[in-house]
């Protein structure tokens, strides 16, 4: 009897002693992507986040580029021993949530540790990017941008343009006068080849990139962006490639330097240039919405995000997921999200954090930061430009990328190009169709 | 009386190529292997649906003409690279093996190029050659000659292969300038006194003697084209444009990494392993001949 009691103590030390480190900090990884001025960010946030309570700590690992950083998550899962939280680029959304039981849904996340969440705070251009048809949020948005036309207004005024373009035929106008006086090597460019003139130029001018609402409700979509519409705008663009008045900047953005140097007074790119183009401009310069073609009825639409958001991984203990909710919680207060958006150029997450810098006159100051939200809802979204979301996004890029540079190059008519885009965008959908199931 | 030294352990000369042995199996067998069951396979990014398909993913890898194209580049590319980054660091090294004052500080710095990593090496080049940010882009510029790498799939070859050859020069130096030292200089003088001039002791003493040499290098840069360059192409081109620069290690990259496509891209693989194994065994069958040892 005796024994048993010593035994049954004994049992409550060891009980205790084990249940102690668990009083410890729990630890989060978060795998992220962000380099410079938003590294910074990242590491603030997680500072702030474990300054504020003493259970959790989280901790932000750099992993290198998007790419790199997404597969240092798969691969790492594979080995069984993932991130709790890793930051995704919107165009790995499909894969990420094909990938049922690796991926912790955030709307469940939320919900299990009955955390306070409201998914109608978010804006619905952003969250819309990350949920599923029924409105279940996957992912959490962390960084958002948009499309943006950027505007040297000391060249365009130099050059006798008095107003900033609004329309494409506008745009064109207005860098062949740029290129008459004297940018003989760029009248507009821009970043992110296929973002700007297929992904934003579909949703802005409310045409499909693809079936199925461009793939949110379904696999099995199809790829349709070789409408009369885009072939009309790649052989503008093709046109005014030869005398360089369009002239082409790469795939990524790199070419966002020619906008900073002045070579190139129009340049359309993420509205998360922003800082960039503060630090490096030497020149009056604001940003514009988008062009479009005044002819297509209803346009402009209205604009879809890029960016990346943190995605929870699947198969760990209970407590860390109550950490990862509180911290999702932490991030989305008005007050941080606020200052976020006005510190680094990423969008708001949240509707009360816009409004709230929307109130304080923030942007009569800083005009240039509220075109990406002006453009995000300009109107309700529709089928057409509530997001994309097509499995192997990141190479089908490359692919679409590829027959774009051909048509410039002059290897291939702009109807030439864009059937072949589709017609091989097409073929690696299928491929993920089968696999994602 | 000769003495002679007999082992008669049985095990001892398996026991000391064990570890190479390990070291084979394990960095060249064993990822092979797993390379060609994979091929047969579909599989997700995340490894939670496998499924086995048989030859689907080469069937669908031949159907593909991006896939001959870049065939096509490989072969381009490989023999630019091989023939160029050979060619020119053996002029050098025979340069470097002249009576020289400086002689060991050119050894020194030509050796240097070799220690930098390719996607450094890559993005070196990159930034020089970038059409409106890089500084030897735009003397080029000024001349008028539209360089356009970004568009232009002839410069964007022009630019990986300079910085695959650049990089790759070093290597092939080091070895030449080795061999080139390690002529007797008997021999080249009794030519010299025979009335065979630089150019002619060249070409029928120095080079049959650096055969031995050269047949080295042919085989290491062809793996070194083959595979090695993929970090330069990666930071120089991306593969593009319009593909033009996409060789076949590039495309198995490309479509395993980015593409998340692992069944298709460990068919690309063993593919490439088949042709690299079998340019090998040519060179040794056929060119090997022709080295005088």
């Amino acid at each position: 009897m005796a024994l048993r009691q010593f035994g049954a103590a004994a049992a409550v030390t060891v009980a205790l002693a084990l249940a102690s480190p668990a009083h410890a900090v729990t630890e989060l990884q978060w795998w992220h992507a962000m380099t410079g001025g938003n590294n910074d960010v990242v590491n603030k946030l997680a500072e702030d986040f474990n300054a504020s309570q003493t259970e959790y700590k989280v901790v932000p690992s750099f992993k290198g580029s998007y790419a790199d950083t997404m597969n240092a998550g798969i691969a790492a899962f594979r080995a069984g021993n993932a991130p709790h939280i890793m930051q995704v680029f919107e165009v790995g959304t499909a894969t990420m949530m094909s990938a049922t039981g690796a991926i912790k849904p955030v709307y469940q996340l939320m919900k299990d540790a009955g955390e306070p969440f409201d998914p109608k705070a978010y804006l619905p251009t952003i969250t819309g990017y990350y949920s599923t048809s029924k409105g279940e949020m996957l992912s959490f948005p962390f960084n958002s941008s948009s499309m943006v036309m950027w505007i040297n207004k000391d060249e365009l005024k130099k050059a006798g343009i008095a107003a900033i373009p609004k329309t494409w035929p506008e745009v064109f106008d207005a860098a062949k006068k740029l290129k008459a006086a004297g940018h003989a090597t760029c009248g507009f460019s821009n970043a992110w080849a296929t973002w700007a003139h297929i992904e934003q130029f579909s949703a802005w001018h409310n045409v499909p990139i693809g079936s199925k609402a461009n793939g949110l409700d379904g696999f099995d979509t199809v790829l349709e962006f070789n409408s009369p519409l885009h072939v009309k705008h790649l052989q503008n663009l093709i046109d005014l490639q030869k005398d360089k008045t369009y002239d082409y900047s790469g795939r990524a953005n790199a070419g966002e330097a020619r906008f900073g140097s002045g070579e190139c007074a129009i340049f359309l790119t993420s509205s998360g240039y922003y800082g960039t183009a503060k630090g490096t401009a030497k020149f009056d310069f604001t940003s514009a919405p988008m062009p479009y073609y005044p002819d297509v009825a209803g346009a402009p639409q209205n604009s879809i995000i890029g960016g990346a958001s943190l995605w929870v991984m699947g198969g760990k203990k209970p407590e860390e997921y109550k950490g990862v909710a509180k911290f999702f919680a932490f991030l989305s207060d008005t007050d941080r999200q606020a200052k976020l958006h006005q510190e680094s150029g990423y969008l708001p997450i949240t509707k009360a954090a816009y409004e709230k810098t929307k109130a304080s006159g923030f942007y009569e100051k800083n005009p240039a930061l509220e075109t990406p939200l002006k453009e995000l809802t300009n109107k309700e979204p529709t089928a057409n430009s509530r997001g994309l979301r097509f499995g192997n996004m990141v190479q089908m890029r490359d692919v679409w990328a590829e027959e774009i540079e051909a048509a410039l190059a002059g290897k291939k008519t702009a109807k030439e190009a864009l059937d072949a885009a589709v017609a091989r965008g097409n073929a690696m959908l299928r491929t993920f169709e089968k696999t994602a199931k | 009386m000769e003495k002679s030294v007999v082992f008669n352990n049985k095990l001892l000369p398996y026991l000391l190529l064990v570890p190479q042995l390990i070291i084979t199996f394990v960095f060249f067998y064993w990822p092979a292997s797993q390379a060609v069951w994979q091929s047969f396979q579909r599989e997700d990014a995340f490894g939670l649906n496998t499924e086995f398909v048989g030859l689907e993913n080469y069937q669908s890898l031949f159907a593909q003409p991006e896939y001959y194209a870049s065939m096509l580049t490989t072969l381009i590319f490989s023999s630019l690279v091989a023939v160029l980054s050979l060619s020119i660091a053996l002029l050098f090294a025979t340069q470097a093996d002249k009576n020289l004052k400086a002689a060991p500080f050119y050894k020194t710095f030509m050796i240097w190029p070799y220690a930098v990593a390719p996607a450094v090496a890559g993005v070196l080049w990159f930034f020089m050659f970038h059409p409106s940010l890089g500084t030897l882009a735009r003397p080029l510029r000024w001349m008028n000659f539209d360089w356009n790498p970004l568009l232009n799939g002839n410069h964007a070859m022009i630019l990986v292969v300079m910085a695959a050859v650049w990089k790759q020069i070093s290597y092939n130096f080091l070895f030449f300038l080795a061999g080139l030292q390690s002529i007797p200089k008997s021999v080249l003088e009794a030519g010299a006194i025979d009335g065979a001039g630089p150019m002619r002791r060249f070409w029928t003493i120095v080079f049959p003697l650096l055969s031995p040499t050269t047949f080295f290098l042919l085989v290491v840069n062809v793996v070194y084209v083959f595979f090695d360059t993929f970090g330069i192409i990666d930071a120089v081109t991306g593969g593009g444009p319009a593909g033009t620069t996409t060789t076949m290690v590039y495309k198995v990259y490309a479509d395993g990494r980015l593409g998340g496509d692992l069944g298709g891209s460990a068919a690309q693989s063993v593919v490439l392993m088949v042709i690299v194994i079998a340019l090998t065994a040519i060179q040794f069958r056929y060119v090997e001949r022709k080295v005088q040892y």
